[in-house]
């Protein structure tokens, strides 16, 4: 590709990188590409996309700020990274807003030419920061004017001068590809493919990465290239994937497997609607999509496609799933089988729309009125969604039941290497309607298995004709009672059903000794952390254990005995406390908790650095 | 029952095995037996029809009704219902709602339902107040109707309930009275053979909060002065006497008097199959209070697409053209690699 000489090839068995710009500098693209083609290299990866709510805040500002990090490594790896080893900023804004998160000595990679001063004085900057000296202290700053070379790079091509500056994502990708010693073959492929018919566009791209490959082996500032090798990872075929994708083919799965139309009842939020999305592509799977007019809307056409007998999902973010709790206890009350997804965002309120959090545990445990529970379960990783949204499934046809499933803004958009399974060795659910009745006999809508769980008679089954609703039913007939032992009876029924799931989930599993000084109990998106530091104070010899939760409600029969074989009990969530608050109502046993509702997921360092506190405590 | 070789139903059979606990005389019941009694003249075999309600007197209707049936939550039935249509267009589907449910909780679904143009036959039971909550005014109560939520008089004008389902562009659109049995019973008749959604405003007496609110389209004495019944390709004439009848005055209707040099041709005619639903509109907008007969009848029933024909459509065609979902197709598209 170039005369250059070799430049010294250093390896590394892991690195991180974050490109940062303005939402409109395509850097979510960028980050994007690095981590399939990292992942195509071999490498574990994990990614860490972060971007403001709004679609374009005013360019060059610090609230436009767009970031994409990822961690590759060639070894397991659970998280996006703490520190950043790499950084490209598009701009002053970006610069500023994330330079705190580059270590010392870290690579520092600035497009020169946007620090100039309007861009300076909107990220408040006095100066300017590339030409007082002082970055060169602290890390290996590389000034490039991207805009400049990118416009060279693309001339002659009759591209206007804002759709030149366009490709300025490629230049900067090429720049790191070079840097980390990628290949250019999967972006190339993918310039082809996206830009295939505008081929003046797809020349500029591919010429803007090209051009910003070759700068980074031709400038003599940048000496070093790195090498990340191949991961060990289990033998199978790879792909990369994100946790929204992994749940939607999930669902798909778990209705193919089982013989039965997916209908997904949704209304637009953020960060949900990729489910939507993916699923709507799916229509030959026999997936129907319905936008509903509101997340009310949603969740009751998700009552009415499970009354009418096939594979029901609603999938939403907090403040949706609040507005579909009235319908939720129908759901319960019709004991119908559905999957309630909640992808969860920084609340209360509108909150932070594109940041993640956990707190909307208490709302899917308690956030009905009157005594309303509904089994809950939580994905761990990007991958895990594909698992979990089979399990859901599993749970809610066998025991007649509406599912709590769990996930986040972090494990959503989110992404890591999945291993494709054998699609012969999943699980299949069965789903057993309720037959036909014969000489007569009279159907009863609430008589119930082992499991308490009741028929799911399928309308257009003769002789099974009946009627289910919000109103208290009287047990085995169905029919509407206000019989004062009746309700009580029927309110002990549905809690019993619950906690019979744990009967029919798997034991829950330590990481780590299975006693000690310390278990770190963890659920949904801070498993990676957890996982990381509990690793590493493991190889420093401490007394420490994980145990990861998917299932919350019910918690699976040993998980007592696990929480009172440690002296303490460490329970990292990204709340004030829900899962310990939770703990603390069930079992009596000495908890802390450790708490962030910054929007951010917790550093592998932050859970490190308690468990030292509390282990020397 | 159903074990029957022939199974030629009667209106009992539709009848669930339940104690009906409306008040006595309530409109409620003249709509139930109609319902029992038309069922059996569709031929749709009992287990294929499901009731879906949301929340109120009308709401009880399901629970009535030996078919297959969801008492739902407030305002909700039209989105429950749109949901099971959509996975299941082989069912009939019907939805009752009242005044309350239907226009004011549940507006949002209703409006949506008519627009995506669902399979559906949707009844409201319009009494102008409510009575499940015991007396409050409803959205089609008149402006200055003394309720217990009302004390000074309703100061919220009252919709229309047909010109939204016309302004949603409702390709079925009817209204009928619950002491004109005969005239019900044809217009479910009519509302069940549409595809489309069938929407029917039910003029229904609650005796207990509000009674007497439709007396003027009732009353021996005076109903045909103040009805009047909408015939397709028929001029609009109404009154005791046969001697009255709506001209177009401009875009405004009038109510005119025959002879003295009006004739029936210079009258309105009546064409429910219009495409441009602005007769339908003008129909809706003619009110007891400023003067008109209100008509009853079909309004407007005209074909368009249904959403639960397209997106079943949608599936078919997406199979044929991509071939029927191949879970290892999609795990594999796009990038890959191997570990060894």
């Amino acid at each position: 590709m170039s005369t250059a000489t070799e430049k010294p090839r250093q390896q590394l068995d892991e690195a991180t990188v974050r490109f940062c710009g303005d939402s409109g500098d395509g850097m979510q693209l960028a980050g994007t590409q690095f981590t399939n083609t990292s992942a195509l290299a071999g490498n574990d990866v994990a990614t860490f996309p972060d971007f403001p709510a709004e679609i374009r805040a005013p360019r060059g500002t610090k609230a436009g700020v767009s970031g994409f990090q990822i961690h590759f490594s060639s070894r397991d790896i659970y998280t996006p990274g703490d520190t950043v080893d790499a950084l490209v900023a598009m701009n002053p804004a970006a610069l500023i807003t994330n330079i705190g998160d580059l270590r010392d000595g870290g690579i520092l990679v600035c497009n020169e030419s946007a620090f100039d001063k309007k861009g300076l004085e909107q990220a408040g900057y006095a100066s300017n920061p590339l030409e007082d000296g002082s970055l060169e202290q602290s890390y290996k700053l590389h000034k490039v004017d991207m805009t400049k070379l990118t416009r060279l790079a693309v001339e002659g091509l009759g591209l206007s001068q804002k759709e030149a500056d366009r490709c300025r994502n490629f230049f900067a990708m090429g720049l790191v590809f070079w840097l980390y010693d990628r290949s250019l073959d999967p972006t190339l492929r993918f310039i082809d493919a996206k830009f295939g018919k505008n081929p003046d566009v797809a020349e500029a791209n591919r010429r803007a990465l090209k051009a910003g490959y070759n700068y980074g082996e031709t400038v003599e500032a940048i000496s070093t290239q790195y090498h990340v090798g191949k991961a060990d990872l289990t033998p199978g075929t790879y792909r990369n994937i994100m946790g929204n994708t992994a749940l939607a083919w999930g669902l798909v799965t778990a209705a193919h497997l089982s013989k039965r139309r997916l209908f997904l009842g949704a209304y637009p939020i953020t960060p949900a609607s990729d489910i939507l999305h993916e699923l709507a592509k799916l229509k030959n799977f026999d997936v129907l999509t319905f936008q509903a007019e509101d997340e009310i809307a949603a969740v009751t056409a998700t009552i009415g496609a499970s009354f009418a007998g096939e594979m029901a999902v609603t999938a939403s973010s907090g403040p949706g799933i609040a507005l579909k709790g009235e319908a939720l206890g129908l759901a319960v009350m019709t004991e119908l089988p559905m999957i309630v997804i909640n992808v969860q965002r920084g609340g209360p309120s509108t909150g932070l729309p594109t940041k993640t959090e956990q707190a909307d545990l208490f709302q899917a445990m308690y956030g009905r009125n009157g005594e309303c529970p509904m089994p809950v379960i939580a994905a761990s990783s990007p991958a895990d969604c594909f698992e979990v949204a089979q399990e859901a499934w599993r749970i809610a046809v066998e025991h007649m039941i509406p599912v709590f499933l769990l996930t986040d803004g972090y494990i959503a958009n989110g992404s890591e290497p999945w291993r494709i399974p054998d699609v012969g060795s999943l699980p299949r659910t069965e789903v057993k309607y309720a037959e036909p009745l014969s000489n007569g006999d009279v159907f009863h809508p609430y008589e119930r298995n082992e499991r308490l769980a009741r028929p799911w008679a399928r309308p257009g089954t003769p002789t099974l004709m009946h009627r289910v609703g919000g109103l208290e039913k009287q047990d085995i007939t169905g029919n509407v009672s206000y019989d004062p032992a009746n309700h009580q009876h029927m309110i002990e029924t549905r809690a019993r059903k619950v906690e019979l799931i744990a009967d029919h989930i798997p034991l829950q599993e330590v990481d780590g000794p299975e006693s000690g000084d310390l278990l770190v109990v963890s659920w949904g998106g801070p498993y990676g952390s957890c996982a990381t530091a509990v690793h590493t104070a493991l190889a420093a010899g401490k007394s420490v254990a994980h145990c990861h939760l998917r299932y919350l409600n019910p918690f699976p029969k040993n998980f007592e005995q696990i929480l009172r074989s440690y002296k303490k009990v460490l329970v990292p969530e990204l709340n004030c406390g829900q899962l310990l608050t939770i703990l603390r109502s069930k079992f009596d046993i000495p908890l802390v908790g450790l708490n962030k509702v910054q929007g951010k997921p917790f550093q592998v360092g932050e859970i490190l650095d308690r468990i030292h506190a509390e282990l020397e405590g | 029952m159903s074990t029957d070789a022939l199974p030629v139903l009667k209106p009992t059979d539709f009848a669930s095995d339940q104690d009906v606990r409306w008040c006595p005389g309530c409109g409620d019941y003249a709509i139930l037996a109609q319902m029992k009694k038309v069922l059996p003249s569709l031929g749709v075999p009992r287990e294929k029809i499901v009731f879906i309600s949301g929340i109120g007197c009308s709401s009880r209707f399901p629970y009535y009704m030996n078919t297959y049936g969801m008492h739902s939550i407030h305002g909700r039935a039209p989105a429950v219902a749109s949901g099971l249509k959509t996975v299941r267009p082989d069912l009939q589907v019907w939805v009752i709602t009242g005044d309350g449910d239907g226009l004011s909780i549940g507006g949002n679904h209703l409006m949506h339902a008519i627009r995506r143009n669902m399979d559906l036959n949707i009844i409201l039971f319009n009494n102008r107040i409510y009575g499940l909550t015991k007396g409050q005014y409803s959205p089609t109560s008149l402006l200055g109707a003394k309720t217990k939520s009302s004390p000074m008089g309703a100061i919220d004008n009252p919709l229309n309930p047909l010109s939204i389902v016309v302004g949603a562009e409702g390709t079925f659109v009817a209204r009928t009275i619950d002491t004109n049995l005969k005239h019900m019973g044809k217009v479910m008749e009519r509302a069940a053979a549409h595809s489309g959604t069938s929407f029917i405003e039910v003029y229904q007496n609650c005796h207990v909060f509000n009674d007497g609110a439709w007396n003027y389209a009732k009353e021996r004495d005076e109903k045909e002065d103040n009805v009047l019944e909408l015939e397709h390709g028929k001029p609009m004439i109404f009154g005791k006497n046969r001697d009255k009848g709506i001209r177009l005055n401009g875009l405004e209707p009038e109510v005119v008097e025959l002879g003295k040099g009006i004739s029936e041709d210079d009258l309105l005619f009546h064409d429910e199959r219009a495409t441009e639903p602005s007769l339908a509109y003008l129909l809706t907008r003619m009110r007891h209070q400023d003067g008109f007969p209100e008509p009853i009848g079909v309004f407007r029933a005209v074909e368009s697409p249904q959403y639960d024909d397209l997106i079943n459509r949608q599936i078919e065609q997406a199979i044929g053209t991509q071939g029927p979902g191949d879970l290892e197709k999609l795990f594999h598209s796009g990038d890959t690699w191997t570990v060894s």
